[in-house]
């Protein structure tokens, strides 16, 4: 197979303007002849779903929350990067793409990076004009604040809910077109798989969640907007009902998974409490500009925090990275976390977290202040823990959190499926092995707003509308197939929990496939999550039937297409000989411990191929080429 | 923690449901509502019981997913707290708790705790929103917005839809979360243009779902998890009015 990544020639500040010249158009009065299925109703899903029923095509809309406003993008936190340069601090469309290349280690594609510092601007304007309510200041003018990984200040916030208002933003475009009858919604409803008709997608089988009835939808196209797969790890900042499953299932059908094994894992989480904890909980990366990050600096040193003189605390990001400080990326901000929490020097009860102390920043600015910045990222803490972070330093420990790779896609966003669109956090393109802060948001509704709704239509132009039928028998092959595995899990009639098997695969993906990875651990890992798969199918417990709404059933076929995902996963962490990004192998490292990438043997897209569960997926690789920027060694001193 | 649980228990909309008692052991006061009741269920799919079903995502108090009813509060008895940010903390060893679903006629209940929020959705698309197009839209600088006015339309937009207002309102009312919409969007230039349509539009559908009116109890303002204030309603009052006299 080759993989042709479609990027156009020419130089690179002109590649998409070219790019948008050379699509078919497709004529206003013919845009109605044209269905698009989008799968998931997150920034990507609902921006794309609103923009292209505004064009005149035909949506259908599913999701699996009981409304589309409830897409874990609601969940972030910070903030939305763009290259609008109001604070005059030097920023740029090129400096915004080079900190979002260089903060993935050169493992991104520059077209697509450049692209989305590009539309980033126009991104910012569009939510405005929508009525988010950005924070302003004084005059009336946008504020910005600072982020991880970048010296300006680029960033647009909402207080501490950015991501909760620009989802909702997009859910009113989104439903403003529900409204006008050119989005057909779908809430609790999941899909199970995807269909392909002579090679091409052209519609999905999903399950209603309320009454459990199977039913096909057909499209001229599909676009998967479904998120990431943290939840491989069990334990992770997302959303309880995040999953791998419609991708996974679209890989299982031909589509290409690229880079599993970049996985971020962000730094400021409230740090585990028992075993009974469901999900970690993110404190937003926000709160590195004004708190301060340390550790005792002796080991074992369990004395209240108070009571540890200036002397006796490490600053550690602040010795080690003294240029960026506080504001390191976030790979090498967790990384650190783990290292001195390892030379057993971290905090709490569980040894495992670090303090994010804001004593300094309140002496300074004052409570009012920091509380207006952050205040309702404090009462959760204070909700969470019981402890008052104005007066006791928060404890931090690292959580999986974003996932950069994902279905593998073209410049278009489309995938090696002809019609299977992937746009958001699903794909993989534009944030190599590592994401900046308050760039999930930007990707999400630069794909769903301002690149999808163009490419989408250069593929209409070139296959002409189908008006396909879902009574077509692959649509009723795929639904038997995905009946015949309802009815599997539903006669496994086991005795271990759901949950318990999902615990456990977390445990195997945090221990082996974490913040650092190495050989021995990768082909434990692939020892045993296939055994944990076996006695998945074995002895797990599902009850009730499929005829009805049943959680347990939802959450068991999730589980089971994590249990083959996480090898894949293993794989290719196992495959990729070098530190690069969030993917750190222990082998690869400076005396330092620094990451050491190879850049002549790793500069590649991963992109795996489905040969059957259990087999082992066939490698391509896409070469990546880097045309204007150098490939430097990411240093963040 | 030792604890006896009531918990509302209905097969499908059909069925008449019933409230069934179950005992649970050694609950964490660090737990959280939602992660108690993981264990409960845990411990009945271990016993061959149907788990209990509640609506959930985020479990950070965002998502607006979860809608639980704890000893008659909705959302229970922490101010500003979703069920899901909820920590058992919040009650002693030995305690019974009564679990019920968001209960209005608008919000039909699908199975156990799960109910169908959907009108909120459809009073959404009536005119929750400002009617633009991707594209074409002007430098997001172009319109200077005062700080007091963007924090007020901030204030309002908080809203995460779950219904708690609505399931404490003797009246079933939807106001609240009707009006957190119709302000925030008023309070900016960008939605005064189509103000009076929106609130119109907004509250004939509300009416049409079938949400009562508001009689000032104020419950709505004591369970909102994001605290939305009922100032916003009687700015909703006054938009409606407006759009009454200026046709």
């Amino acid at each position: 197979m080759k993989l042709d990544s479609k990027i156009p020639s020419g130089p690179l500040a002109k590649k998409w303007d070219k790019h948008r010249f050379e699509m078919k158009l497709i004529n206003p009065a013919n845009k109605r002849k044209f269905s698009a299925i989008v799968v998931g109703s997150g920034l990507a899903g609902a921006s794309a779903a609103a923009s292209l029923a505004e064009l005149g095509y035909n949506v259908s809309c599913f999701c699996f929350q009981d409304s589309p406003r409830r897409a874990h993008s609601i969940g972030a936190q910070g903030g939305i990067n763009a290259a609008k340069n109001y604070q005059n601090d030097g920023d740029s469309v090129y400096r915004l793409f080079y900190d979002t290349i260089k903060g993935g280690d050169f493992r991104s594609r520059e077209a697509n990076t450049y692209r989305l510092a590009q539309v980033s601007v126009n991104i910012i304007d569009q939510c405005v004009a929508q009525g988010v309510p950005f924070a302003r200041e004084y005059g009336g003018m946008l504020d910005n604040r600072s982020f991880g990984g970048a010296q300006v200040s680029r960033t647009f916030y909402a207080r501490g809910q950015t991501g909760q208002q620009l989802l909702l933003g997009a859910y009113s475009a989104l439903i403003r077109q529900v409204g006008l009858g050119q989005v057909q919604m779908f809430p609790r409803t999941e899909m199970l798989d995807l269909v392909l008709i002579d090679g091409h997608a052209k519609g999905i089988v999903v399950r209603d969640l309320a009454t459990g009835k199977i039913s096909s939808h057909a499209a001229d196209a599909v676009v998967l907007a479904t998120g990431g797969y943290g939840r491989v790890f069990d334990l992770s900042t997302m959303g309880l009902g995040c999953n791998v499953t419609a991708a996974y299932k679209a890989h299982k059908k031909g589509a290409l998974f690229a880079n599993p094994c970049y996985t971020q894992i962000h730094p400021t989480c409230i740090p585990l409490s028992g075993d009974y904890q469901s999900k970690l909980t993110l404190m937003s990366e926000s709160l590195r500009n004004d708190g301060r990050i340390w550790v005792p600096k002796n080991e074992g040193d369990k004395r209240p925090p108070d009571q540890i003189t200036e002397e006796e605390r490490d600053y550690f990001l602040e010795r080690k990275y003294p240029s960026f400080g506080n504001l390191a990326p976030r790979d090498i901000s967790s990384r650190s976390a783990k290292e001195v929490c390892d030379e057993g020097r971290g905090v709490g009860e569980s040894g495992y977290g670090v303090y994010l102390d804001f004593a300094d920043a309140i002496n300074r600015l004052g409570k009012e202040v920091i509380e207006e910045r952050y205040g309702n990222l404090f009462e959760m803490y204070h909700l969470i823990t019981d402890e008052d972070p104005y007066k006791v330093p928060m404890r931090i420990y690292p959580a999986s959190h974003y996932t950069m790779g994902g279905l593998w896609v073209d410049y278009n966003l489309e995938s090696n499926i002809p019609g299977l669109f992937v746009i958001g956090e699903a794909n993989f393109s534009d944030h190599g092995a590592n994401r900046l802060g308050a760039s999930a948001l930007m990707q999400g509704l630069a794909d769903g707003y301002f690149i999808l709704p163009y490419t989408i239509g250069d593929y209409f132009g070139r296959v002409g509308a189908q008006n396909v039928s879902p009574d077509r028998k692959e649509f009723r092959e795929v639904e038997d197939e995905v009946l015949a595995r309802i009815k599997k899990l539903l006669a496994v009639n086991g005795k271990r929990t759901v949950d318990s098997f999902h615990k456990a695969l977390g445990k195997i993906m945090w221990e082996y496939c974490g913040m650092a990875r190495n050989e021995a651990g990768l082909k434990k890992a692939l020892e045993e999550i296939p055994a944990l798969r076996e006695e998945f199918w074995q002895n797990a417990r599902v009850l009730g039937t499929s005829e009805e709404m049943n959680m347990l059933l939802e959450k068991a076929g999730r589980l089971a297409d994590f249990l083959e995902f996480a090898e894949l996963f293993a794989v290719d962490a196992l495959n990729r000989e070098e530190s690069c990004g969030a993917h750190f192998r222990e082998e690869y490292q400076t005396e330092e411990g620094e990451a050491v990438r190879n850049d002549k043997r790793f500069a590649y897209v991963s992109a795996w191929e489905h040969k059957g569960v259990g087999n082992k997926p066939e490698l391509h690789k896409e070469e990546l080429e880097f045309e204007s920027v150098e490939l430097a060694t990411r240093s963040y001193k | 923690m030792n604890l006896t649980l009531r918990v509302w228990r209905q097969k499908n909309a059909q069925d008449k449901g019933r409230m069934e008692t179950y005992e649970t052991r050694d609950i964490s006061p660090d737990m959280s509502f939602l992660e108690m009741l993981d264990v409960v269920n845990e411990d009945l799919t271990e016993k061959g019981i149907d788990p209990i079903h509640f609506d959930h995502d985020c479990r950070e108090g965002i998502c607006g997913a979860c809608s639980l009813v704890i000893n008659g509060i909705a959302h229970g008895p922490n101010r500003a707290t979703t069920t899901c940010e909820l920590r058992m903390r919040h009650f002693k060893d030995g305690d019974t708790i009564t679990v019920e679903p968001f209960r209005a006629k608008a919000f039909p209940i699908i199975r156990d705790l799960v109910s169908d929020r959907s009108a909120f959705d459809r009073i959404m698309q009536a005119g929750g929103f400002v009617s633009v197009n991707t594209g074409g839209a002007p430098d997001a600088n172009a319109i200077p917005i005062h700080k007091d006015a963007a924090e007020t339309a901030m204030d309002a937009a908080a809203c995460i839809g779950c219904g708690a207002c609505v399931a404490s309102c003797k009246n079933a009312s939807a106001m609240l979360f009707v009006a957190a919409k119709v302000s925030h969007l008023v309070n900016l230039p960008q939605g005064k243009v189509e103000a009076h349509e929106r609130v119109r539009r907004m509250v004939a559908q509300m009416d049409a779902e079938g949400f009562g009116n508001c009689t000032n109890y104020l419950e709505c303002e004591a369970v909102c998890p994001k605290e939305v204030s009922i100032k916003f309603i009687a700015k909703m009052n006054r938009e409606r009015m407006k759009a009454a006299v200026i046709k």
